[in-house]
């Protein structure tokens, strides 16, 4: 049987390169100020940056809050919001689509 | 006699237990389980502005645009500041599961420092905005826009006060390499503020 950690003590793992994923997010973020300002289908620019907003949001949760490195049973917790924040703002989107 | 009292006390024991939680210490789940709530608290704020903006898209008429009404450069800068709060909580995690006590130190009071210009570059913004007349009851957009990000500012400044706490802890020497749930525990909800925030910039503020 496994039992859980009863404190955090040395890491499983080496420690990711938290600045490389600084560097990305920051690189992210310019990418994003830029993308909000050309003249693109409105549209076109929309999915673009909810995009690389997602894409950040991954990076810092699995990198920062270590979700990579977790137990599954954990992932699992961490990500089971997800599915009812997209099925709650698919929901309300389909009014105005249909 | 014996072995009626050895079934006796059979009767007694509790269940066996089985591995509790996720594999994980109680507090680090209880934090969990608690932001999984705050996902579906800015999924109800989120999905809120979507259907508005959707609705009534007068209200948002010409925006984005950098500096009507809103400042996007000077909230592109906090948001840069955020990220690198992020890095400064997680740089102090790796310190304490190193067991290097300056670093942990240092790592956390540039976190605080730099969560605090958050918050007052965001009272700053809300000074210009209301100023210029962009307040709260001009509209959706100003209702929206004060509703998510407030919500936001109070949750990053909840979080500013309890990383004082858990840095004057890390200055009294109470966090070692074998023991250091209190840092982790506000990483979690430091690192969860920021991606928050990721998302809201991206909804409130550019698109």
């Amino acid at each position: 049987m496994s039992h859980p950690e009863a404190a955090p003590g040395r890491p499983s793992h080496a420690h990711p390169n938290y600045i490389l994923i600084w560097v990305f997010l920051a690189v992210l973020t310019g990418l994003e100020l830029t993308v909000a300002f050309l003249p693109w289908p409105k549209t076109v620019i929309v999915f673009i940056l909810i995009g690389m907003a997602f894409w950040k949001a991954a990076l810092v949760g699995l990198y920062y809050m270590h979700l990579r490195f977790e137990p599954n049973r954990l992932r699992i917790l961490a990500i089971a919001p997800l599915p009812l924040f997209a099925v709650l703002v698919c929901a309300v989107i389909t009014e105005f689509i249909w | 006699m014996a072995h009626a009292a050895a079934v006796q006390e059979d009767v007694m024991l509790p269940p066996p237990s089985r591995a509790p939680g996720a594999g994980v210490y109680s507090e680090k789940l209880g934090m969990w389980i608690f932001l999984g709530s705050e996902v579906m608290f800015f999924t109800a704020l989120i999905g809120t502005y979507v259907i508005l903006r959707f609705a009534h898209p007068d209200a948002w008429a010409g925006h984005p645009k950098p500096h009507t009404p809103l400042n996007i450069p000077v909230t592109a800068v906090n948001t840069f500041l955020l990220i690198c709060s992020s890095v400064t909580m997680v740089k102090a995690f790796a310190a304490a599961q190193d067991g290097i006590q300056r670093q942990l130190r240092l790592w956390l009071l540039a976190t605080v420092l730099i969560g605090a210009t958050f918050v007052g570059v965001q009272v700053y913004e809300y000074t210009h905005l209301i100023e210029h007349g962009f307040v709260p009851s001009q509209g959706l957009f100003g209702s929206t826009f004060y509703t998510m990000t407030g919500f936001h500012g109070f949750h990053v400044t909840m979080g500013v006060l309890c990383m004082i706490y858990v840095t004057m802890k890390a200055f009294r020497g109470k966090y070692t390499q074998a023991d250091h749930r209190g840092v982790e525990v506000i990483g979690l909800y430091w690192h969860f503020v920021d991606l928050v925030w990721i998302i809201l910039f991206t909804i409130v503020y550019l698109i």
